[in-house]
C-alpha cells in the first residue's frame, strides 16, 4: 500500500521520482465520485460484453455466471454502459 | 619503452573531444548543428559512418529534440552524448532542467557562446549561466588537454551509481573548440580501467515496468526538490574520487578550485575557462614587478565547491572576479554574485571587485588583467568597489 | 446488431495494462482509447507520453495507472523521447548489452501535443524513419488546461480561447488535417480511428505496431466535459462523428488509401451537432457552410480510396 503523497519524507522518494511499482493508481477508489450507479437486469442481459468493452474505468466485471456487474471501487457512474447496452438491460439508479 | 599512446599530437580540440567520446564507446549521439559545436558533432558522424564508433547517430530537427532524444535514450539505459551552444542550449533549456530532476546521466559539451541578441557566434559564458540552476553537474575547462581528459571524467561521474546526474562540460567556443593544441591521447586500456560500462540503476524495459516523469502535486513537490538538491550535493565525493583516479591513470591533477601563486597573494584574480591560462601569464608578469597577485580558477561550478573556494581565498585582501556574462539590472556578473554570497558569512572577507570581460570573444590579454588590477585598486580607494564594470567598453 | 458484438470480449485481450483509479472525468472516451491502445500494444511496449489529460490523470505521484514502462518529459517532445528510446534500445541490442526482443515503442500525445506544439518533433521523428508508432488522442482542444482551442478544434466550436460571443462565433479556422500531413511524410502506415469503434481501433494499432518504420494513428477521443455533452454519451457522439463524415475512418497503407466504413449517404451534420454545447451557438448559415465542407472533404477522400466503389 503506497503512503499518501503528504506523508513522504524526502529520503523516502525513489531516485528521480520514478514510480517503481506498476498499477498503484488502483489504491485510489474513484468509486467515491459517483452519484448514480448501474444495475443489470439479468433477464434482459445477453452477456455480449459491450458494457465491459466500453467502460473507460475498467469498472465492469464479469461474474462467474457470465453476467456483468459494476466494480464499486472504481465505477464513476458515467452511464456509458447503460447507453451502449443493446438490450437496455442496464439502468442508472440514483445513489452510490 | 615509451607508450606510443602517450605522445602529444597537435589536433583541433573539437576533434580530440570527439575522439574521447568515441573511446567511451558511447551508444547514442543526438545533436543539432550550431556554431561553434559543429566540428564535434561532424567528427562523431564521420566516426560512425566509417565504422569506427558503433553508435546510433541521430541528426535531429532541433536542439529541443536533441535533448529529448537523449532523455529517451538514457532512460532506456544507453550511454548518451550531445553537444550544443548558445541558442541551442536556450532552446533545449526546458528539457535540460527535466533530465536533471529525472537523474538521467547524459553528458553534454557546451561550446560556450553568447546568447542573442544581437546574434553572436563568439565566445562568452552567457549560455552556461542561463542553466546554472538546472541541477546538472557543471565544469569549465581551460585548455585542450583538459577538454579531452574530462570527457572520460564526465561519463564516469554521470553514470556512477552514487551520482547518476547529467554532466555539462563547458568549453569556450572557438577559443578552445577551433584551436589546435597539443593533446596526449589515452590508450584504450586506460579508458577501460577508468570508465566502467554503464549499469543503470533504473531503466525503461518491459521486464520491470516503471513510470518516469510523473506529475507531482504540492503535497510532495517540495520533498522532490529537496531530494534533488541533496542528490546534487552528494555528487561531490564522486567528483573528487573521479579526479583522484584520473590522476592515477594519466598523471594530470585536476581539482574543483585551482590556485596559482595564491598562498602569499594580497590580490587574487578569479577566472573560469580559457582565460585562466592568460591570467597566469599576466600574474607571472605582475609578480616580476613586485605585485603580490595570484589566481583562483574555478573548475567546478555546480555543485559549488564552497569549502575549497573559501579556503583558496582566505588570505586575500582583495578578490577581483572576472565574469564572462552580464546579469542585466542585477549584481554585475553571475560568478561575482555567487562569490559574494559564498563569502558573506565569513568573519574575514576580501574586498570584491567585479569586472565583466571577454564578451563575444573580445580578446583579454595579459595587459588587460594588469589594467584590471590597477582599476580595482582605484575603485577600492574611491569606495566604488561595489560598482561592477564592463571592462574595456568604449564610452 | 451483428453477431460480432456477442463475442466482443473475446476479440480483445482481457488484461488491463492501464488500470482503474486514474483520475479522468466520468465518461472520458480518451481514457477508453488509451485502454484499448494498450491492449493492442501488449506488455512488450514502452510509452513516451506528452503532457496532457492522460499524462496528468494517470501519473499522480506517488502512484501510477501504468502497468507498462512509461515516461513523460514535457509537452512537445513525445515523439522525440520515443525516438530516443528506440535508438537507445537499438544500440544496446546491437552491441549485445541487451537481449534482442521485439518491444513496441509508442509516442502518445493529445491534439495539442501532436498538431501544435508537438508538430516539429513528430515531423522529425517520422522523417528519420524510427521504428515506432505515434498515437494522437484528439479531443479537439487543449482539454487539460481548461478547454482552449487547438488547430484540431473543428470550425465553429466554442472553446475558452475561441469563444462564441456577440462578435465572434467560435473557432474561425478549419481542423488541421494531421493524417494527411503524416501521409505526406511518406510513412508506411497512417490511420484514423475512434474509441467508439474499439475493435477497429485495436486492429489499427496492432497493424501500426507490426509495421517496420514509423506509423501514425489519429484517434478521435470524445470529451464530454469539453464538448458539453452528458457523460454517458461519449460513445454515441463518436459514432455520429464517423457517420456524419465529420471524422471519417480510413487507413493509408504505403500511400494507398482505404476507407474503413463507407457511408454512401452520410447522416446530416446537425445530427452530430445536436446536443453538443460547443456548437450550440451556430447559425443555420454556419451549419450550412460546415455541412458543405464536410461533404466536399468526404467526397475527396472517397475518390482517393481504392476500396470504394466509385
Amino acid at each position: 500500500m503506497t503512503k499518501p503523497a503528504d506523508q513522504f519524507k524526502w529520503q523516502e522518494l525513489a531516485i528521480g521520482f520514478i514510480v517503481p511499482e506498476p498499477g498503484t493508481a488502483r489504491e485510489y477508489h474513484t468509486g467515491d465520485w459517483r452519484s448514480m450507479h448501474p444495475v443489470w437486469d439479468e433477464k434482459k442481459c445477453i452477456k455480449c460484453g459491450r458494457c465491459w468493452v466500453f467502460c473507460p474505468d475498467m469498472a465492469v466485471g464479469q461474474k462467474p455466471d457470465g453476467y456483468f456487474t459494476m466494480n464499486p471501487d472504481y465505477c464513476k457512474g458515467c452511464s456509458i454502459c447503460a447507453r451502449e447496452c443493446p438490450t437496455e438491460a442496464i439502468s442508472m439508479l440514483e445513489g452510490k | 619503452m615509451a607508450d606510443p599512446a602517450r605522445k602529444k599530437i597537435g589536433v583541433e580540440v573539437s576533434i580530440a573531444v570527439s575522439e574521447a567520446v568515441k573511446q567511451c564507446d558511447v551508444d547514442v549521439v543526438s545533436a543539432y548543428p550550431i556554431t561553434p559545436q559543429t566540428h564535434i558533432v561532424e567528427h562523431l558522424a564521420e566516426l560512425v559512418a566509417q565504422g569506427e564508433l558503433d553508435a546510433e547517430f541521430v541528426p535531429v530537427e532541433s536542439e529541443h529534440s536533441a535533448m529529448s532524444v537523449c532523455a529517451g535514450s538514457s532512460a532506456a539505459g544507453a550511454r548518451t552524448f550531445t553537444s550544443t551552444a548558445s541558442q541551442g542550449l536556450a532552446l533545449m533549456a526546458e528539457i535540460v532542467y527535466c533530465v536533471a530532476s529525472m537523474r538521467l546521466p547524459i553528458v553534454m559539451v557546451v561550446a560556450n557562446r553568447s546568447l542573442n541578441s544581437p546574434l553572436s557566434i563568439w565566445n562568452d559564458h552567457s549560455d552556461a549561466m542561463m542553466v546554472r540552476d538546472s541541477g546538472w553537474v557543471q565544469i569549465f575547462v581551460e585548455n585542450g588537454q583538459e577538454s579531452y581528459d574530462h570527457i572520460f571524467w564526465c561519463f564516469r561521474v554521470a553514470e556512477d551509481e552514487k551520482a547518476l546526474h547529467p554532466v555539462m562540460l563547458n568549453m569556450d567556443g572557438f577559443m578552445l573548440t577551433h584551436t589546435i593544441e597539443p593533446i596526449e591521447y589515452w590508450a584504450d586500456e586506460m579508458v577501460k580501467k577508468y570508465l566502467p560500462p554503464f549499469q543503470p540503476k533504473f531503466r525503461l524495459h518491459p521486464e520491470h515496468p516503471l513510470t518516469m516523469g510523473a506529475f507531482g502535486p504540492p503535497e510532495i513537490f517540495t520533498e522532490c526538490k529537496k531530494a534533488q538538491d541533496e542528490a546534487l550535493i552528494a555528487t561531490m565525493p564522486v567528483i573528487e574520487r573521479a579526479w583522484e583516479e584520473l590522476e592515477k591513470i594519466c598523471g594530470r591533477k585536476y581539482s574543483a578550485v585551482e590556485t596559482y601563486r595564491a598562498e602569499d597573494a594580497k590580490t587574487l584574480l578569479l577566472t573560469m575557462g580559457s582565460f585562466s591560462e592568460t591570467a597566469r601569464v599576466a600574474i607571472d608578469e605582475m609578480r616580476e614587478t613586485g605585485e603580490e597577485v595570484g589566481l583562483v580558477s574555478l573548475r567546478l561550478w555546480r555543485p559549488f565547491p564552497f569549502a575549497k573556494f573559501r579556503d583558496a581565498v582566505k588570505n586575500a585582501e582583495s578578490l577581483i572576479v572576472i565574469d564572462r556574462a552580464v546579469v542585466f539590472g542585477g549584481p554585475g556578473g553571475p560568478v561575482a554574485s555567487e562569490v559574494r554570497s559564498a563569502l558573506y558569512s565569513g568573519k574575514k572577507r576580501p574586498r570584491i571587485v567585479n569586472f565583466i570581460a571577454g564578451l563575444a570573444s573580445r580578446d583579454v590579454q595579459p595587459d588587460d588583467f594588469y589594467q584590471m588590477v590597477e582599476r580595482a585598486k582605484k575603485k577600492i580607494k574611491d569606495g566604488t568597489e561595489d560598482e561592477y564594470e564592463i571592462y574595456g567598453v568604449r564610452e | 446488431m451483428i453477431d460480432l458484438d456477442v463475442y466482443a470480449p473475446l476479440l480483445l485481450p482481457k488484461e488491463e495494462l492501464f488500470t482503474s483509479g486514474h483520475r479522468a472525468c466520468q465518461g472520458c472516451a480518451e481514457a477508453l482509447a488509451v485502454r484499448i491502445v494498450c491492449k493492442a500494444l501488449g506488455r512488450n511496449s514502452i510509452v513516451a507520453m506528452a503532457t496532457g489529460c492522460m499524462e496528468i490523470v494517470s501519473s499522480p505521484l506517488p502512484t501510477t495507472a501504468w502497468q507498462i514502462p512509461w515516461i513523460h518529459v514535457a509537452f512537445e517532445n513525445a515523439a522525440a523521447v520515443a525516438s530516443g528510446v528506440e535508438v537507445g534500445l537499438k544500440a544496446l541490442m546491437r552491441k549485445g548489452r541487451l537481449p534482442h526482443k521485439k518491444i513496441n515503442i509508442a509516442g502518445m500525445a493529445g491534439d495539442g501535443g501532436t498538431a501544435d506544439i508537438g508538430l516539429q518533433a513528430l515531423s522529425g521523428a517520422m522523417e528519420r524513419g524510427h521504428n515506432m508508432i505515434f498515437v494522437c488522442y484528439d479531443n479537439e482542444a487543449y482539454m487539460n488546461t481548461g478547454i482552449q482551442r487547438s488547430s484540431a478544434t473543428p470550425f465553429g466550436a466554442s472553446t475558452t480561447t475561441s469563444p462564441a460571443g456577440r462578435v465572434k462565433a467560435g473557432q474561425e479556422t478549419w481542423k488541421k488535417n494531421m493524417p494527411e500531413i503524416m501521409a505526406a511524410h511518406g510513412i508506411p502506415y497512417v490511420a484514423t480511428a475512434c474509441s467508439a469503434y474499439p475493435i477497429d481501433l485495436y486492429e489499427k494499432v496492432k497493424r501500426a505496431a507490426a509495421v517496420k518504420g514509423p506509423a501514425y494513428v489519429h484517434c478521435l477521443s470524445v470529451c464530454p466535459t469539453g464538448w458539453r455533452i452528458p457523460s454517458g454519451d461519449a460513445i454515441r457522439y463518436g459514432r455520429l462523428a464517423v457517420e456524419t463524415g465529420a471524422f471519417p475512418l480510413y487507413e493509408v497503407i504505403d500511400g494507398k488509401y482505404q476507407l474503413t466504413f463507407d457511408f454512401p449517404k452520410l447522416k446530416p451534420i446537425t445530427d452530430y451537432f445536436k446536443g453538443q454545447g460547443r456548437f450550440r451557438h451556430l447559425t443555420p448559415e454556419a451549419v450550412g457552410r460546415i455541412q458543405e465542407r464536410i461533404k466536399g472533404d468526404y467526397d475527396k477522400l472517397r475518390a482517393k480510396c481504392e476500396n470504394v466503389k466509385k
